[in-house]
């Protein structure tokens, strides 16, 4: 469903991402885990186009994200984003935050958007919070509505930024709880994040990246089992132990 | 030279010709700071595009009219542009001279609202598939226009008492109102006295209109800031 064929991005002269290649399937999930200015977060902002890339490719069922004539704005209504700092919309209530884009993006009326938004919320566990403003929510409250509010697209697949490197810790269960759900639900994502409980737990597979480069690809029982390079084993006893 | 005069003073103060004038002040004030809005948006985009041949021209009537005085620019369009073949009426010289001022000022509050909105905003508005216009209609808008409110407010505060400018190309607003009757009267403290009261009046009302305006944007934001100020 997604292909990432030799990926490269610079900024300037520096050059953030190197060859890249990787793929993931319809209903897979797989986390990409690696040190902070690995370029993770980079490489998933490509997939939907938020950030330009200069050598490769990225497919998203088959439509060619880097090409010129692609329209990107259709192609990420159809790809959900969640951020590290949550980015809702503070001058919108709970409800207008899930039925925005619904409306001006995907031309459903009011009452269907709504509906639909009604619907998310409940499965977030946030129906009770439909007329509140983000302001007034938990940090992890907050994520379970951008959760809620990609979702409202329907997506094809979910890209996950760090969804939980902002909460205080009581609250990133929460956030992963619903992730976890998703994932058994059959939701094609790609998570950027820490968590390694999770990634063991939920991922087909685990990427990881460092300094750009993409230095295993494989299984999460077999990533987490046995590292092949020094520095993913590096990394996890870093991670791991503290 | 009289002494100040009670009964003069409180004769003027509903005089409905200098009412009459406090009402042109205020349609001036109207008039411009709309005009002047709908070109500073305009010019507070131009400045922020990436593409130079239009961001420079709004950069330099930026800087042209916000580097030379308004008495200057209304005399230059009133008694200048004849000169030109471009001959305005009096009103329509005031309304020209007062918006384009405003417009440069405006601009820049425009342009500082919009930037004060977080990038990460524009990114989320974008990977929920909605296009340039849309992320600016319905997500940094919104948000730039609460913090450009205050600033604007100000800006209203200031053309009101502005428009007095008008009143050396012989616009009959308040002040050149006051003038002519002084000239009659020769009550020059009473009548100032009553023109003064009539602006703080104009002014304190928009005061209070100001304040209900930034209420309703801050609505959104009402609790968050609570709980800010609470800890």
């Amino acid at each position: 469903m997604i292909e990432i064929q030799d990926l490269g991005k610079w900024y300037g002269s520096v050059q953030v991402l190197k060859g890249c290649t990787t793929h993931v399937d319809k209903g897979e999930v797989v986390v990409v885990c690696g040190p902070s200015g690995s370029g993770k977060s980079t490489l998933i902002k490509c997939v939907n186009g938020l950030e330009p890339f200069q050598r490769g490719s990225i497919l998203v069922n088959g439509v060619s994200v880097g090409a010129v004539g692609t329209d990107l704005p259709s192609l990420r209504a159809r790809i959900g984003m969640v951020f590290q700092s949550f980015e809702l919309f503070p001058h919108l209530s709970v409800l207008g935050n899930l039925t925005l884009a619904q409306r001006k993006v995907l031309g459903r009326n009011a009452t269907e958007a709504s509906a639909r938004a009604r619907a998310l919320l409940d499965r977030v566990g946030l129906a009770a919070h439909a007329e509140k403003y983000p302001g007034q929510l938990s940090g992890g409250q907050q994520q379970r509505v951008a959760i809620a509010r990609a979702l409202a697209m329907d997506p094809v697949a979910m890209l996950f930024d760090e969804p939980t490197s902002a909460l205080d810790p009581e609250m990133i269960n929460e956030v992963l709880d619903v992730m976890t759900a998703l994932a058994q639900d059959g939701m094609t994502m790609i998570c950027v994040t820490h968590e390694m409980g999770f990634a063991r737990r939920v991922a087909h597979r685990v990427v990881f990246m460092d300094q750009g480069e993409i230095l295993e690809d494989r299984p999460s029982a077999d990533f987490f089992g046995a590292p092949e390079t020094d520095r993913a084993r590096a990394f996890l006893s870093r991670i791991l132990h503290h | 030279m009289q002494v100040w005069s009670w009964p003069g003073f409180f004769g003027y103060l509903g005089n409905t010709y200098l009412l009459g004038g406090a009402i042109t002040t205020l349609w001036l004030t109207a008039i411009s700071i709309t005009a002047g809005l709908a070109l500073g948006f305009a010019l507070a985009m131009m400045r922020l595009s990436r593409n130079r041949a239009i961001a420079a021209p709004a950069f330099f009537y930026i800087w042209l009219f916000r580097g030379t005085p308004v008495l200057v620019q209304l005399i230059v369009i009133y008694t200048g542009l004849p000169q030109l073949g471009i001959r305005l009426s009096v009103v329509q010289s005031a309304l020209l001279g007062l918006s384009l001022n405003e417009a440069a000022y405006l601009a820049e509050i425009v342009r500082a609202g919009i930037l004060a909105v977080p990038a990460g905003q524009v990114n989320a508005a974008r990977a929920l598939g909605m296009r340039g216009p849309q992320v600016m209609r319905h997500v940094v808008l919104p948000q730039a226009l609460r913090i450009i409110v205050p600033p604007l407010g100000n800006s209203v505060n200031g053309l009101l008492k502005t428009t007095s400018i008008t009143s050396v190309i012989s616009m009959e607003e308040l002040l050149r109102r006051t003038q002519i009757l002084i000239q009659q009267k020769f009550m020059v403290l009473e009548l100032f006295a009553v023109a003064a009261l009539y602006y703080l009046a104009m002014t304190t009302a928009w005061d209070f209109v100001q304040r209900r305006i930034e209420r309703r944007f801050g609505r959104a934001y009402a609790t968050a800031a609570a709980e800010v100020n609470h800890r």
